[in-house]
């Protein structure tokens, strides 16, 4: 059996693998081959604009296929953030809408509230966006129970302008506003935000997941489906911390961002779940 | 037969709201506008709509931002140094083309000033204050009543223009009493929401609406701008709107706004009964601005008197509308009768300045 080389495979951006392909009439042999791997449902078939290594495409092909799995695409409403996630925002085939920086929390309150709950509404953020600018929408967020769902892209950096310091960026960190590494005198400490939001009455759901692996993935597919389900329960806010590579920031080639995750950013931002609970008072 | 009542102007929005199917209000309290969210936290809940007390003007306008998007009918309201921490969400909620009503209820000026009454808004409401190039259609009540029917109006012409309106009112206007007729204004129909509300695509096919609040990063940037500009223009051609007496027949116009003209018509009235020629102009819409009406009347009227609570904002519209064919005089902050943030323009006062400039 002799394979010809055919133009119309479709491949997944960063794995490279098949997600679509008229291969079977290219090869001379006959054989029906069954796609067991492909772009979730509710993606729109777009080419990625992220950098090579850039995770944030997995963290929407994850978004996704939870979406999928608990088909729910026609009831939801996303709510981008400002970095490179929020252009992730538009391959989803759902409504959806941007917010100014750090204020999606809020953005996402307007939605639900004035649709009486309905929709089920979440928010993907990056660290500079959720954690600086937008830590007190997002603290006031959870404090006022809202039942939404924010997945929090930790890459320890701004990414989108450059790779500057964000208050999840590691000490002694070398960044373009760090060059001599991330001082605790001047410029703090890496801020731990699952565990933070975990602490508050009206977080239901919090958690910390990294994507350094295939079973990494797939723990970090189940969180995300965990937290939309709290929404959908109507228990409280629900929120998924994801440790992100982002190379340019990282200084770092993609595979070696990895690494750097595994040996660096685990040990500051250990994975878990940091709060689940059914109803809160 | 019409339902009556004697409230203040801050009470007459909520009324306005309510009467224009207004159901989500997003509020901060800030002096002197607290009886709008308090308002609002006692009425909505009694019709189903619903009340947020945010933790800040900031949370309040994207809170709006975000109940704009689904096609509700809903607003905000603060004042001044509340109204600045908004104008980010503003020039935002105008790129994304999201109908909403922004109530400002004037405090003094400027940085924490003081929670009494003055003017010192008209350039922040009326320059687009937010980044880039915007502009907000502004609505001046100058009577509880008219409050009440301006606010109906604003909620048309946001559903109309895809659009925030602001209604500018002040210290007096808000806490002064007066009596109020209830009844609900009709505009007739108004453009559908459906194609861009984000409202869940159920269960059809659908890629889903998508709104994006930074016209530059996807699409025809240029395209944009000059789509955007048309519908000012159009704003601009079809919806100035004032009150004017006299402006074919005078000597001296007042030009007024919101409670510094209930002052200038009291001195116009009065002057007329003395035999002055003096006409009145009220703008209604600050922008867009009726520079036809005062171009006109400077054809004709050698001076122009502008009454307004503060250093002299709409003066440079006026003066802009005259084009140096009159004189155009001010009466500010400087005339009130107190030094303290008490002081007031009063009628006589006007009147007195009338009669010394005529």
């Amino acid at each position: 059996m002799k394979r010809k080389v055919d133009e119309n495979v479709k491949r997944e951006p960063f794995s490279g693998r098949i997600i679509s392909s008229t291969i079977k009439e290219n090869i001379d042999e006959k054989v029906e081959r069954e796609i067991v791997y492909s772009r979730p449902e509710c993606m729109h078939d777009l080419p990625t604009i992220l950098c090579p290594g850039c995770q944030h495409g997995l963290i929407y092909r994850l978004i996704g296929e939870a979406i999928d799995e608990l088909k729910i695409r026609g009831h939801c409403i996303g709510v981008g953030g400002v970095g490179c996630h929020a252009m992730g925002m538009g391959m989803l085939k759902i409504d959806a809408i941007m917010a100014l920086h750090g204020r999606a929390p809020e953005v996402a309150t307007g939605i639900k509230r004035s649709l009486h709950g309905k929709p089920i509404v979440f928010t993907v953020q990056g660290d500079g966006d959720l954690a600086a600018i937008g830590m007190g929408d997002m603290i006031n967020a959870v404090n006022r129970g809202e039942k939404l769902t924010t997945i929090f892209c930790n890459n320890a950096g701004y990414g989108t302008t450059g790779g500057q310091m964000a208050p999840t960026t590691l000490l002694d960190q070398v960044t373009t506003t760090t060059p001599e590494g991330r001082q605790p005198q001047g410029f703090g400490y890496p801020i731990h935000v699952a565990e933070l939001l975990a602490t508050m009455t009206g977080m239901a759901f919090s958690a910390r997941c990294a994507l350094t692996s295939p079973a990494q993935f797939n723990q970090a597919l189940k969180t995300v489906k965990t937290a939309f389900q709290k929404q959908i329960d109507g228990v409280g806010y629900s929120f998924v911390e994801i440790l992100s590579a982002c190379p340019p920031t990282f200084k770092k080639t993609p595979l070696e961002s990895i690494k750097w995750i595994m040996s660096h950013m685990l040990e500051e931002y250990p994975l878990g779940i940091f709060k689940d609970v059914d109803k809160i008072p | 037969m019409l339902e009556k009542r004697l409230i203040n102007g801050n009470e007459a929005l909520g009324y306005g709201a309510l009467y224009a199917d207004c159901r989500c209000y997003f509020g901060y309290p800030i002096t002197p506008q607290n009886e709008v969210v308090e308002f609002f936290a006692r009425e909505l809940p009694k019709v189903g709509g619903v009340f947020v007390q945010t933790e800040s003007e900031v949370s309040s306008i994207n809170m709006l931002y975000g109940a704009a998007a689904t096609g509700v009918r809903a607003m905000t309201s603060s004042s001044s140094t509340g109204f600045s921490l908004m104008q980010e969400g503003i020039s935002t909620l105008a790129a994304s083309e999201l109908p909403c009503v922004i109530a400002d209820v004037q405090r003094g000026g400027p940085g924490g000033g003081n929670t009494q009454t003055s003017q010192m808004d008209y350039m922040q409401v009326t320059r687009g204050g937010g980044n880039g190039g915007y502009h907000n259609i502004v609505l001046s009540p100058a009577s509880v009543q008219e409050t009440f029917e301006l606010v109906q109006l604003a909620f048309c012409l946001a559903d109309k223009y895809r659009h925030p309106v602001i209604i500018l009112t002040d210290a007096i206007i808000g806490q002064m009493q007066e009596g109020l007729e209830l009844h609900r204004l009709d505009f007739g129909p108004l453009p559908d929401k459906k194609s861009w509300a984000l409202t869940t695509v159920g269960d059809h096919d659908d890629p889903g609406r998508f709104i994006q609040n930074a016209p530059g990063i996807l699409g025809s940037y240029r395209d944009y701008m000059i789509r955007i500009t048309k519908k000012y223009q159009e704003m601009t051609e079809k919806e100035v709107r004032y009150q004017a007496g006299h402006t074919e027949d005078a000597d001296l116009i007042v030009v007024s706004f919101g409670s510094s003209a209930r002052s200038s018509l009291w001195a116009y009235h009065q002057a007329r009964k003395e035999g002055l020629r003096v006409g009145f102009i009220r703008p209604i819409t600050l922008w867009p601005f009726p520079t036809q009406i005062i171009r006109a009347a400077a054809q004709h009227t050698k001076k122009f008197v502008v009454v307004e609570d503060n250093l002299g904002q709409m003066l440079r519209d006026v003066q802009a509308a005259v084009q140096d064919k009159a004189e155009v005089h001010l009466v500010g902050i400087a005339h009130r009768h107190l030094v303290t943030s008490s002081g007031m323009i009063f009628p006589k006062t006007v009147l007195q300045e009338v009669k010394r400039l005529i």
